[in-house]
């Protein structure tokens, strides 16, 4: 309780400082201004071979803000947050609005939008982990994966991180706003086979509470697994064959897709996906609903980086496109209103219609199941796919063998439309929800 | 006393003295090597997309790092405030990581001497903010003057200015002024509904006025900005690329990214030490084709990736990594380079005061050959010819790189021929590297524009190649 007392002390400072700039902002000829300021301190811990490799003390903190004045912006930030610096950095912005054009859309967010109070999503359970537990966790997760398996040779480490702080934001609409959090992670990472063929793989979990963080052991065992599961892996020969995304891997097909209705995309015709609203973009089974006020979320927050108060959202209804993501610019800009999504999305949930992990690769039954994907070959104006990948090879729903050094293309535009199933095997560890994916078909380059 | 010392020392009530007490504290326990890293920096940043001026932004950021080593392990804590009592509170934390032991030794400074390689002017003085805004409307005009199939130009304009000091437990005491700018052009070209986007830019340890050096005949944002159309319009035209194994000729300069991915972090000390990388354990080998020798090389006059001297103090030098095929030693930060009973390389680099170093590449590239790179695609009955490309990534482990092409063209019977759309391009660094069949005598460095990432921690590089011919490289097309 004395932690939660003490950073709502901390927090209270840190508005009065925001609203302190912003009246300064003003004082010094701005029309209108925003401010957000964050803070975050932490410890991070690497271990390798079991002994402690570094210790690592963060302690952020940063302000940044946006002046506006007779329709021009200008913005500036500063980590060193001492008055004189913080003075500079107002005096800076205000500088800058006066080279800047005049542009109709910009300005803040409209009052009527924004969040005046933020929810309590219990976001913030701070662990208190002294150096040596936090030495000890990862060790742990490093041993267990060292003594699991002959075939690991080597290990790349294990690393524990624990952090915590808050967020405020305030604009000169009235709203100052703020709220804590906090992040622990666990990750662990090993090598397998000699000179001939070396492999890497790893394991990891994520949590708002340290309490719901997975168990060191099975870190490090899953990490094991993982990589001597890659060892005597083959090159596929070239041919198009269905495609199953493991759920680790297949948020990042919804996040190229987050990227082709993002505001900043559309207004500039960089996307293949303009004018798609109440378009058919996703196979008929396929729902996304973003839900912002999750508890303990990863990518929960009751307000965006303008301050605009987030909503529970259908992204997409039976493979239909129900809305974009939208900032207050971007919006004007297609002359709609913002879909709170300055700074990003909020908690997406994919629907699944396909089983478990066992079902999907039936349901794939011959072909490759992708577990990495390499480099960021993805062009948002046209949906062009190619990305290195490696995995296994399914017959009938069994994995035969690894396989690496491929590349898998396609269209984004067919890859959405050509999604046969969703796991219900969900990867929580994200901003994106999602089970294993399906595609009927895709070209795989090989030998 | 120089503009560096007075800012980052005296003005925060801190001199050598004090350094050295700073020191001494983290050394009164069994630690190896200690060092104090102080840096402030001002970055600017400007943004015109149609016409107007949309966004500007300023930075600041100051701060001071502290690292304690022994043996294999670090401790580090930093603040983002440089006073006496900051840096004593960031220097017991670090030493936290060895809890007693016999104190150990810490050396009277000595300056670091090294040669200058940059300018110590603030690039963000070099014009004044109307002359910046005029810029960014010179590129976009000459831009669409270039096409009217052009129907959108982005704009950025950025720089930035930094200031470095470094004091550790060693001896060493030195310290570097870093100006950086960039300028980058970004279009949007339309025709029968079809839609293409391309950018081209440049930059370097200068101020702003390397953009109005002529080069060729014209300006360098000129060239920015034609550069960006012509590469859009190729684009317009490009059909599916091919799928499976052919042969691929990559052209000079930034296609070096290549040699940064395939080569460059294998060849990176710590992940030698630990033996995680494909290279581990082959100096003395060879490890590609003998027509290859690659080098790192962090001394080249105004460059992106340059270094008078590295973060840790260690001035930059030319390093041979890879000669005739054979591999010939790592890239090295001082704790490396200790752990493995060798000098450091002037390859020790840190995103920030917040962030550790490590070792990191400079400007790597492959010297010259001696093909004539007409003779190189005379040579390909069937392949691709990729003179330009977006990013990379490598594991370094199992030594699986790829890069994609940003514009790429098929040879056929020893021409170049019809454009292809973007492809990703996989292969295994080591066995690439021996495919390398033919390499051109037109050594060309990239344009100014490489950002490396490593651990979450970003720095600028640069990358060069002559035109090269690998033997069979896996083409991600669709067809």
């Amino acid at each position: 309780m004395a932690q939660i007392e003490s950073i709502n002390t901390a927090m209270q400072q840190v508005k009065e400082r925001v609203a302190k700039v912003l009246e300064l902002a003003n004082k010094l000829g701005a029309d209108s201004a925003e401010v957000s300021m964050s803070k975050q301190q932490g410890l991070s811990v690497d271990t390798r071979m079991g002994e402690v490799e570094t210790v690592e003390f963060t302690n952020d903190g940063a302000l940044g803000l946006t002046v506006y004045k007779d329709g021009r912006k200008g913005s500036a930030s500063t980590a060193d947050l001492s008055e004189k610096a913080l003075h500079q950095a107002v005096q800076a912005a205000v500088n800058i609005a006066k080279y800047t054009s005049v542009d109709p859309c910009s300005g803040l967010a409209d009052k009527e939008l924004l969040a005046f109070t933020a929810k309590d999503l219990d976001l913030y359970h701070p662990a208190n982990i002294s150096t040596e537990q936090a030495i000890a966790i990862a060790t742990e997760a490093e041993l267990a994966a060292l003594n699991s398996d002959p075939r690991i040779s080597n290990s790349d480490g294990a690393n524990f991180s624990s952090f915590d702080g808050f967020k405020v934001y305030g604009n000169s609409h009235g709203q100052l706003v703020g709220y804590p959090s906090s992040r622990h992670s666990l990750s662990c990472m090993m090598i397998a086979g000699s000179d001939d063929e070396m492999q890497r793989d790893y394991s990891y979990d994520v949590n708002r509470d340290f309490n719901n963080l997975k168990d060191p052991k099975l870190i490090g065992i899953e990490s094991a697994q993982a990589t001597v599961s890659r060892l005597n892996s083959q090159k596929l020969t070239t041919q198009k064959v269905p495609v199953m995304f493991r759920s680790d891997v297949a948020n990042s097909i919804f996040g190229h897709f987050i990227a082709a209705i993002s505001g900043g995309n559309l207004y500039r015709d960089s996307s293949f996906l303009v004018n798609s609203i109440g378009k058919q973009v996703f196979s008929s089974h396929l729902n996304i609903s973003e839900r912002p006020h999750v508890l303990k979320g990863l990518a929960s927050s009751s307000f965006d980086s303008e301050g605009v108060a987030t909503v529970d959202r259908e992204i997409i209804t039976q493979g239909q496109l129900q809305s974009y993501l939208l900032t207050s610019y971007s919006a004007r800009k297609l002359g709609l209103t913002t879909t709170g999504n300055a700074g990003g999305i909020h908690n997406w949930y994919v629907s699944a219609n396909g089983g478990d992990f066992k079902a999907m690769l039936k349901t794939l039954g011959t072909g490759l199941l992708v577990t990495e994907l390499m480099g960021q070959g993805v062009n948002v104006v046209n949906g062009d796919y190619s990305r290195g990948a490696a995995g296994f090879w399914v017959e009938n729903g069994e994995i035969i063998f690894p396989v690496e050094e491929i590349t898998i293309a396609g269209n984004l535009q067919d890859i959405f439309t050509n999604v046969v199933a969703t796991g219900d095997d969900y990867d929580l560890r994200g901003a994106i929800q999602t089970g294993s994916v399906i595609i009927a078909e895709m070209q795989i380059s090989g030998q | 006393m120089n503009v560096v010392e007075q800012e980052l020392l005296t003005a925060c009530q801190l001199d050598q003295d004090q350094l050295n007490q700073t020191l001494a504290h983290i050394c009164a326990r069994d630690i190896d090597f200690a060092d104090l890293y102080f840096q402030s920096s001002s970055h600017e940043s400007w943004m015109l997309e149609d016409g107007i001026v949309k966004e500007g932004s300023y930075n600041i950021e100051r701060g001071v790092g502290v690292r304690a080593i022994s043996g294999e392990k670090t401790g580090f804590a930093y603040s983002d405030d440089i006073n006496p009592m900051a840096l004593m509170q960031a220097a017991t934390a670090a030493r936290g990581i060895v809890q007693s032991g016999k104190s150990q030794s810490v050396k009277a400074f000595s300056r670091q001497q090294y040669i200058q390689l940059y300018t110590e002017i603030d690039p963000l003085s070099t014009l004044t903010q109307e002359q910046k805004i005029n810029l960014l409307h010179e590129v976009e005009a000459h831009a669409r003057a270039q096409d009217s199939r052009v129907k959108q130009v982005i704009v950025s304009l950025t720089g930035v200015y930094e200031k470095i000091l470094v004091a550790a437990s060693d001896g060493t005491f030195a310290n570097d002024i870093r100006p950086l700018v960039r300028l980058n052009c970004s279009v949007l070209v339309e025709q029968n509904g079809r839609r293409e986007r391309a950018s081209s830019g440049g930059g370097g340890r200068s101020g702003y006025s390397f953009f109005f050096d002529v080069v060729n005949t014209k300006s360098r944002y000129q060239g920015y900005a034609e550069e960006a159309v012509r590469q859009a319009i190729v684009n317009l035209q490009a059909v599916d690329a091919p799928a499976g194994m052919l042969p691929v000729v990559l052209g000079s300069g930034w296609p070096g990214v290549l040699l940064h991915e395939a080569v460059g972090h294998g060849l990176e000390g710590d992940f030698n030490r630990k033996g995680s990388s494909a290279f581990s354990g082959k100096i003395g080998q060879q490890v590609t084709s003998e027509l290859c020798t690659i080098v790192d090389d962090g001394t080249m006059v105004n460059r992106r990736g340059s270094v008078a001297i590295d973060d840790e103090g260690t001035p930059g030098q030319y390093n041979v990594l890879i000669e005739n095929g054979i591999l010939q030693g790592y890239m090295q930060d001082k704790h490396n380079a200790s752990l493995m009973g060798v000098k450091p390389t002037g390859n020790g680099r840190r995103e920030s005061y917040a962030h550790l170093p490590m070792p990191r590449m400079t400007n790597t590239y492959m010297l010259a050959g001696e093909q004539s790179p007409e003779d190189i695609i005379k040579s390909v009955k069937k392949g691709i010819y990729a003179p330009n490309f977006a990013g990379g990534q490598v594991d370094i482990t199992s030594g699986k790189f790829v890069f994609t092409t940003a514009e790429a063209y098929l040879i056929e019977n020893g021409e170049i021929t019809t454009p292809v759309k973007d492809a990703t391009l996989i292969g295994n660094g080591p066995e690439a590297m021996k495919k390398v069949s033919m390499v051109g005598n037109d050594l060309a460095l990239d344009s100014g524009v490489g950002v490396c990432g490593k651990d979450g921690q970003s720095v600028p590089v640069g990358v060069g190649q002559p035109t090269l011919k690998i033997d069979e490289m896996t083409i991600g097309g669709i067809q």
